[in-house]
């Protein structure tokens, strides 16, 4: 965790005074929202240089939220791939992913300036469940928006934002997805900013988001690191996140960004294939322009009409990018490639048979990432952000792989490797 | 081309407020939607704002998004709606384009301000585009001679509504309410002091919008700004009509109510 807004290398890390990454960021927004956006940005400045502030979000995490979590030596994985991986283990958080250390920052803001109500988008629900989780935790009001269709295909997690005293508004215009879910979440903003803050699910959007957010989630990389070297005396080779929004990724990188020998992977989602139109990889397939308040990568169409994304994977079926992702990209410290569905749910399967961790499948991206990785690398060390566990993924997986019924039959194996890392081109 | 100006100049000779009537492009479809903004300038609507259909529209409430939806899902191009431009221009009414601002970015902000120059628009409105980010934008609009109205809104501190009046050309869209387009029942009290506010730092007129859909919200509004901004009242207009014919109708019949109303204010 930083004690303060890190400007001390715009190059890197950034942003500068106005939000950007380089050419990416920065703040298109409705003017309705500028003073909202300012009153939060300073708010959020002033709360990092109180050591207050900071050291209950600390204390938070630590005793609420289960952090640090686990760095674990995958030697079983590391076997099968060649490699030596190692698994941040964010899935094992309350709630179950990298989420809760957003959330619990950004409730903790809303708290500090006196607001009282939190609004949130969802795509699986994750998000959803962990600002639920964090409103009932610190007494806050909070209603989340969830495109139609993933409040069908993500039913369980609806039920667990109600049962936590949530309002889930199932939002049916557009696409019906993420995308939409936060266009709605920005119109209930501009109306109710008095006392509501939106708490934003992922390093993406105006500035002081893709900021803040990632400070709040940086304890990953910050604790990676510090147990990595302490695990195996030296820096990792390689880390490897998804990037879906990019905050677990972004949460990740932030530590090794200034590590020249570190080499920096994100994995988006690949779909069914960069080469069809049923895919979320939007840095690699992707053209700049404006979504959601910032300049970044966008799957938009020749006329700049955002493009519906696909992925297997909710979380990560977002047809923009964080800014910081773009210029990382731009700039060449970081690299982004496609994982398809199938390379995913293949990695899904063999990390559950060869270690016993079922991951969320926008991790089964980074795991499927981090195989093909080992191909080119053999012996290398790649730390991989594990940023969720899968447990909501079970209808998804049950489709995929025929479970759920005993049958004589037996049950699918996991794909070998090289599978795998055909699957992911 | 007829500057806004001239509509400004000549309302204000006359000791009123102006109408400013939005539809979007492509809605019902692009013959529609021309034809539905020429109905509402030989009914009495004094500048005519295009709106650019986009698949997220942040600032809109059901009724437009509604609008603009279909209007993309009839297959609506960037140049459909400059086309569009050109067609309502040719009244002689002053013609804006409202638009977010990525279709903006991705046709080339210089091309769209040429473009839109050829087609004999007046300028743009730029709801999620502010005058911080807008420095490509404030250039191309310079140097074709091109309207540039941002929004302010009740939120606005006293330093951001200099700030974003003095980048203006044309007029000032003051959004009368915290929230997002639609047709509300009461006019807002936050419009009158916002307008007040506004004045105070800018000598452009200025224009009230967000929820005014009748003559008597109209004669309100226009009693304190020097125009009523109408959007989502016209919308409904042609979606609740049984057809087009009766669509361009109630269209009329509208347009005939609010320009009353900014004669009574």
């Amino acid at each position: 965790m930083s004690t303060t807004p890190t400007l001390d290398e715009p190059d890197v890390n950034g942003p500068d005074e106005r939000g950007r990454f380089g050419d990416f960021g920065g703040r298109f927004m409705p003017e309705a929202l500028m003073a909202a956006l300012d009153e939060l940005t300073a708010a959020w400045h002033e709360a990092m240089a109180d050591e207050a502030f900071t050291a209950e979000f600390q204390r938070m995490l630590r005793e609420y939220a289960g952090v640090p979590s686990l760095l674990y030596d995958a030697t079983k994985l590391s076997e099968r791939a060649g490699a030596r991986i190692l698994l941040k283990r964010e899935d094992l958080n309350h709630t179950g992913a990298h989420k809760i250390r957003n959330v619990l920052g950004q409730a903790l803001l809303t708290k500090r300036m006196g607001k009282t109500r939190m609004i949130a988008e969802t795509g699986a629900g994750q998000h959803g469940v962990a600002t639920a989780t964090a409103a009932a935790y610190l007494g806050l009001d909070c209603t989340v928006y969830m495109g139609e269709l993933d409040t069908e295909r993500q039913a369980l997690n609806v039920a667990r934002m109600q049962l936590l005293g949530a309002e889930v508004i199932p939002v049916s215009s557009g696409s019906r997805t993420l995308k939409d879910a936060i266009n709605e979440a920005i119109r209930d903003w501009v109306a109710s900013v008095d006392r509501t803050a939106y708490c934003f699910g992922t390093a993406a959007g105006p500035h002081p988001f893709p900021a803040m957010v990632r400070d709040f989630c940086r304890g990953i990389g910050d604790e990676a690191r510090a147990q990595c070297l302490e695990l195996t005396g030296a820096l990792p080779d390689s880390v490897v996140a998804c990037v879906g929004g990019g905050s677990n990724a972004i949460g990740l990188f932030t530590a090794f960004l200034q590590d020249e020998s570190v080499d920096v992977f994100g994995f988006e989602a690949g779909g069914d294939g960069v080469d069809t139109e049923r895919h979320a990889a939007t840095i690699w397939a992707g053209e700049v322009g404006v979504l959601h308040g910032a300049r970044t990568y966008v799957l938009q169409d020749e006329d700049g009409q955002t493009v519906e994304s696909h992925s297997i994977s909710a979380g990560l079926d977002y047809p923009g990018v964080g800014p910081q992702h773009a210029h990382l990209a731009h700039i060449g410290r970081a690299t982004y490639r496609p994982v398809t569905d199938t390379a995913a749910m293949d990695a899904m399967a063999l990390l559950a048979r060869t270690e016993g961790i079922i991951p969320a499948i926008e991790s089964a991206h980074a795991v499927a990432g981090a195989m093909e990785l080992a191909r080119e690398r053999p012996g290398s060390t790649i730390l991989v952000n594990l940023s969720g566990r899968g447990d909501k993924d079970m209808g998804t997986a049950i489709e995929w792989f025929g479970l759920g019924q005993a049958s004589s039959d037996g049950t699918p194996e996991p794909a070998t490797e090289e599978q795998i890392a055909e699957g992911a081109k | 081309m007829t500057s806004t100006a001239d509509a400004f100049a000549r309302t204000r000779e006359e000791g009123r407020a102006a109408l400013v009537g939005y539809l979007p492009a492509g809605f019902p479809d692009v013959a529609g939607s021309i034809e539905a903004m020429r109905t509402m300038v030989d009914s009495g609507c004094d500048v005519i704002e295009v709106g650019l259909p986009y698949s997220d529209p942040v600032m809109d409430g059901p009724t437009i998004q509604a609008a603009a939806q279909r209007a993309l899902e009839g297959g609506i191009r960037t140049r459909d709606v400059l086309r569009t431009v050109e067609a309502v221009a040719a009244t002689g009414t002053p013609t804006v384009v409202m638009t977010y601002w990525n279709p903006v970015e991705r046709y080339g902000v210089e091309r769209f301000a040429a473009d839109l120059a050829g087609a004999g628009g007046a300028g743009l409105i730029t709801p999620d585009l502010t005058p911080d980010s807008g420095e490509e934008w404030i250039a191309a609009a310079d140097s074709h001679d091109l309207d540039k109205i941002f929004l302010v809104a009740p939120s606005s501190t006293d330093e951001r509504l200099r700030y974003t009046a003095d980048a203006c050309r044309g007029f000032v869209y003051a959004t009368a309410v915290m929230g997002v387009t639609g047709a509300r029942t009461s006019t807002s009290d936050l419009a009158g002091p916002l307008v007040a506010r506004t004045r105070a730092v800018t000598d452009l007129p200025v224009g009230v919008g967000l929820g005014v859909s009748s003559g008597e919200q109209a004669a309100e509004v226009a009693a304190f700004a020097d125009a009523v901004i109408v959007g989502s009242a016209f919308v409904r207009a042609l979606l609740d009509a049984e057809d087009r014919s009766a669509g361009l109708k109630a269209l009329a019949v509208l347009t005939e109510d609010l320009a009353s109303g900014v004669r009574r204010g």
